[in-house]
This record gives structure tokens, C-alpha cells and sequence, in this order.
């Protein structure tokens, strides 16, 4: 199976041990990621904020990629799979919206044609694979590990256009944590937003929604927290330290990427998956599971 | 950005009909996002969950909508809270209206933007995007980490395409006069 990798912004530049794992777990499953050779940013929120019709367009000239490469495309960013999901639904069902993307898009020769889809990472390992093929590829299992999960806004909302799972009590991530071996634990407030897109804006606020959602989850006594945005990885490994200082409560809670558990059920080593390049050290978790 | 901005409007100078710009709402129900703005009965389950309501008085997404649905046009698109929207979606999932209020913040700030107004943040990240092609710049750093790491440097973004495709919509125009200010 052959998907377009898009790897947007955040991730090549500021998380590449989620890039590697990411890499390695798919060849590992039997995937075939192609790299989008001109690809660039997805033009979220910021963007969109300022002008949506640019982001539509430059979404579009993204799509417009995909297409000529004749894949789906594969997101591994939150951010990236609502905008581009929005932008391709979009511009399927609206011939307005669509005219004028490609009345821009004649200026590089291309044209949005709505030929392919958009799909999370998520979305490929749980319904090109399925629980049972990940279960029967963990050759390490993560047995007594518990987990706190985070899906983050993006993946799940709006849910009229992504359509993922339910937007308020979704399952997806969890069940595919409990496939490892691992055990998924609920906390308080699990659902409520990490505050990411406040960065810049009110570091303030972005600063305590982070820190409500470390607080949360450290009365449960988790072993880790499991991600699945760039976005909330960045808001919740970085700026742990920084909430950390800011608030005087030490968190020394590890992040993983879904992709870097499954890499460690999957048997790879933690340097094989890079896990040393994290702000908060993963060895607790890491000794845990031997 | 005052922590008390968002209860400001609860006392004030009565307001007079000529102050309210009936083409506001209708303008920003032209905005993909928008269009349902109308439905909006005032009930509060978009204030009531919204994640930044919770930490600070500052951000409350009915107020913003009254002022919308009332014709308040400068004061709306001035505020500084229109930008302190997080993009959660939480809101627009529970509106027994259908009222796409996270959209609707974004159509708000579209307009806000071409009246001069914008955070600096999504300012300069933008102008990465026109600079890079990407809105984190890749440094020899990161090349360095990633080849450690035995990862391939990253592919090129397109900055032709983003730059042809910006100045076609004006964008880069409108970044210009957001740098300005």
C-alpha cells in the first residue's frame, strides 16, 4: 500500500524522532511513503486567519501534488489533516470555491481536479491494517504500561468534514494504544485543547491550558502520554519545562508519538526511534517496560 | 490585551441604531464558515465549553456573535479577543444551531485583517510561509539532528509556487500592510 507522505512544517524541523518513527513503523507494516517533492506548508489557521482564501489555494496546490502523483495523501500532523481535508472537501462539493482556487493555481500550472483523499496515519493503521495485524505484529509487548491518551483538536474537529470518529468520545487512538499490550487509562478533561494555537498569541494562556492538562493527567499516576499532533507534542514536552518553571509543579511526565510506541511494541530500540532527542527523558517508561 | 476585555461592553452608553452596520452580519455570512451566523439564538453552549472561557474573562465567543449579529462592525473586527480563539472546535460541535462559530472567528478575522488589525505571531509565521515555502524555517541545525538521526534532508519546498500563488490572491500585499503597522 502506497501513500504520499506529507510531513508539513513542525515535524521535519522540530521532531524528527516522530518523522523516523514514523518512516520506520510504516516500512516495518508493509507501507510504501512517497515523498511529495515540492510539497509545502499546509497554510493552517495562521494563514487561514488572515486570508482563506490563500490557505484554500495553497491547500489546493498541495492536493494538486497528490494528484499528479496519483496517491492518497498521508498526513501526520493534526493541523495539516484538517486543512487539507477541509480544503479537498471543499473543493469537491463547491464549483465556486473551486473556480477560483484554480483560477490561482493557472498560475503554476496546475489544477485541482478532486481525484484523491485525504487520511490520517491513524486512519491507515486502523482501517487499511486493523487491530488484529497490529496485535499479531508486536513482538515486545508493552504489557503494564498505562497510558493517557491525546488526540488533539484537529484530527476529530469539525467532524462534519473529517469524519475520524466521534468528535467528543472518540476511541481510535485508544484502542490502538491497547493493541500494543499498553492500557489506556481516562482522565480528567482528556478531550480539552492543549492550547497550542495560543503560542505567540497569549503564551500566557497557551501556558495554562498546558499546564491543566499536565495537572490532569499527573493525578492518575500514567506512565506516559501518548500523542498524536505535533502541535500538542510541542505544548506538552517542551512546554513542560516551561510550565515546570512557570508554575513551580516539577511534571516529569514522558510524551511519545503513537508511531514511537508502536515502534517499541514493533521490538525497535528507543535510539532506533530516536526517543533521546525528547525534552523530558523517557527512561522512566522506557525501564519500566524493560 | 487587557484580562477584562471581555466583560467591557456590560456597562455602557446605550446603543443607537445609527451606530449598527446592518451589511456586517450579511458580509460575514459570505464567508465560507459564516453563513449561518443568523441562527444563532444566544443560548451560551459555545461560551459554556470553550476551553480559553474557562482561564481568563477575556474570550467569549456569544459576546462576539451578539456584536456580529447587532452590526457592532469596527468594535468587532478591533478586539483583541477575536484572535484568542484557540480553533478547538468544541464549540462549533455542540451548537444545537449549527452555528460553525470556529469558522465564523476565522471569517471575522479575515475581515479584521483587511481593516489593518492581525496578531504579529500569525503575521510573521505567514511571511515565513512566503520566505521558506514552510512556516518553520529548516536551520543547518535541523539538518544536522536529522542526519544524526540517519533521516534524509528534507525536500524543498515549492517557494515559487507559494509566491506566484500569493501574489495572485494579494496576499503578499496584505502582508505588507500587516507588517506596516
Amino acid at each position: 500500500m502506497s501513500y504520499a507522505l506529507f510531513l508539513g512544517c513542525v515535524v521535519p524541523a522540530r521532531e524528527p524522532s516522530y518523522e523516523l518513527s514514523v518512516r520506520k513503523v510504516f516500512r516495518e507494516l508493509g507501507f510504501n511513503l512517497i515523498d511529495l517533492k515540492g510539497a509545502t506548508c499546509c497554510a493552517p489557521i495562521p494563514v487561514e486567519s488572515l486570508s482563506f482564501k490563500t490557505s484554500l489555494a495553497i491547500a489546493a496546490y498541495n492536493l494538486c501534488l497528490a494528484e499528479e502523483a496519483d496517491l492518497d495523501l498521508m498526513t501526520i500532523c493534526n493541523g495539516c489533516f484538517q486543512v487539507l481535508s477541509r480544503a479537498n472537501l471543499l473543493l469537491k462539493r463547491d464549483e465556486k470555491l473551486r473556480t477560483d482556487a484554480n483560477d490561482v493555481l493557472v498560475e503554476v500550472g496546475k489544477e485541482f481536479k478532486g481525484t484523491r483523499n485525504v487520511r490520517d496515519y491513524l486512519q491507515v493503521i486502523y482501517g487499511d491494517l486493523g487491530l488484529e495485524k497490529i496485535r499479531g505484529s508486536v513482538s515486545k509487548s508493552l504489557k503494564g504500561l498505562e497510558v493517557a491518551t491525546f488526540y488533539g483538536c484537529h484530527i476529530l474537529k469539525p467532524s462534519s468534514v473529517l469524519m475520524f470518529d466521534d468528535p467528543e468520545r472518540p476511541h481510535i487512538l485508544d484502542d490502538l494504544v491497547d493493541a500494543t499490550g499498553a492500557k489506556s487509562i481516562p482522565y480528567l478533561h482528556k478531550m480539552r485543547c492543549c492550547g497550542g494555537l495560543l503560542r505567540g498569541i497569549s503564551d500566557d494562556l497557551a501556558r495554562k491550558l498546558a499546564r491543566d492538562k499536565l495537572f490532569n493527567v499527573s493525578q492518575t499516576q500514567v506512565d506516559c502520554i501518548v500523542t498524536v499532533c505535533p502541535f500538542c507534542f510541542l505544548q506538552l514536552d517542551l512546554g513542560q519545562l516551561e510550565v515546570s518553571r512557570r508554575f513551580n509543579e516539577p511534571y516529569k511526565i514522558p510524551i511519545l508519538h503513537y508511531p514511537e510506541l508502536l515502534g517499541l511494541a514493533l521490538g525497535m530500540t528507543p535510539d532506533e526511534l530516536g526517543l533521546h532527542t525528547h525534552r523530558i527523558p523517557t527512561e522512566p517508561m522506557l525501564n519500566k517496560i524493560g | 490585551m487587557s484580562a477584562k476585555e471581555g466583560v467591557e461592553v456590560k456597562i455602557r452608553e446605550p446603543l443607537r441604531t445609527s451606530d449598527l452596520d446592518q451589511s456586517f452580519p450579511e458580509e460575514i455570512m459570505k464567508h465560507p464558515g459564516g453563513e449561518k451566523l443568523y441562527l444563532c439564538y444566544q443560548c451560551g453552549s459555545c461560551a459554556g465549553g470553550c476551553p480559553v472561557g474557562k482561564i481568563t474573562d477575556s474570550y467569549r465567543p456569544r459576546q462576539i456573535i451578539r456584536m456580529a449579529l447587532l452590526g457592532l462592525r469596527d468594535e468587532v473586527l478591533s478586539r483583541d479577543s477575536i484572535w484568542l480563539c484557540a480553533s478547538c472546535y468544541t464549540c462549533q460541535e455542540r451548537c444545537p444551531q449549527g452555528v460553525e462559530i470556529a469558522d465564523l472567528m476565522l471569517a471575522i478575522r479575515n475581515m479584521a485583517a483587511d481593516k489593518g488589525y492581525a496578531p504579529k505571531a500569525f503575521v510573521d509565521q505567514a511571511s515565513a510561509l512566503i520566505e521558506n515555502g514552510r512556516i518553520v524555517e529548516i536551520s543547518d541545525l535541523t539538518e544536522r539532528r536529522r542526519s544524526t538521526l540517519g533521516l534524509p534532508s528534507i525536500p524543498p519546498a515549492s517557494i515559487e509556487a507559494v509566491r506566484k500563488i500569493v501574489a495572485k490572491t494579494t496576499f503578499d500585499k496584505l502582508l505588507e500592510k500587516l507588517r506596516g503597522k
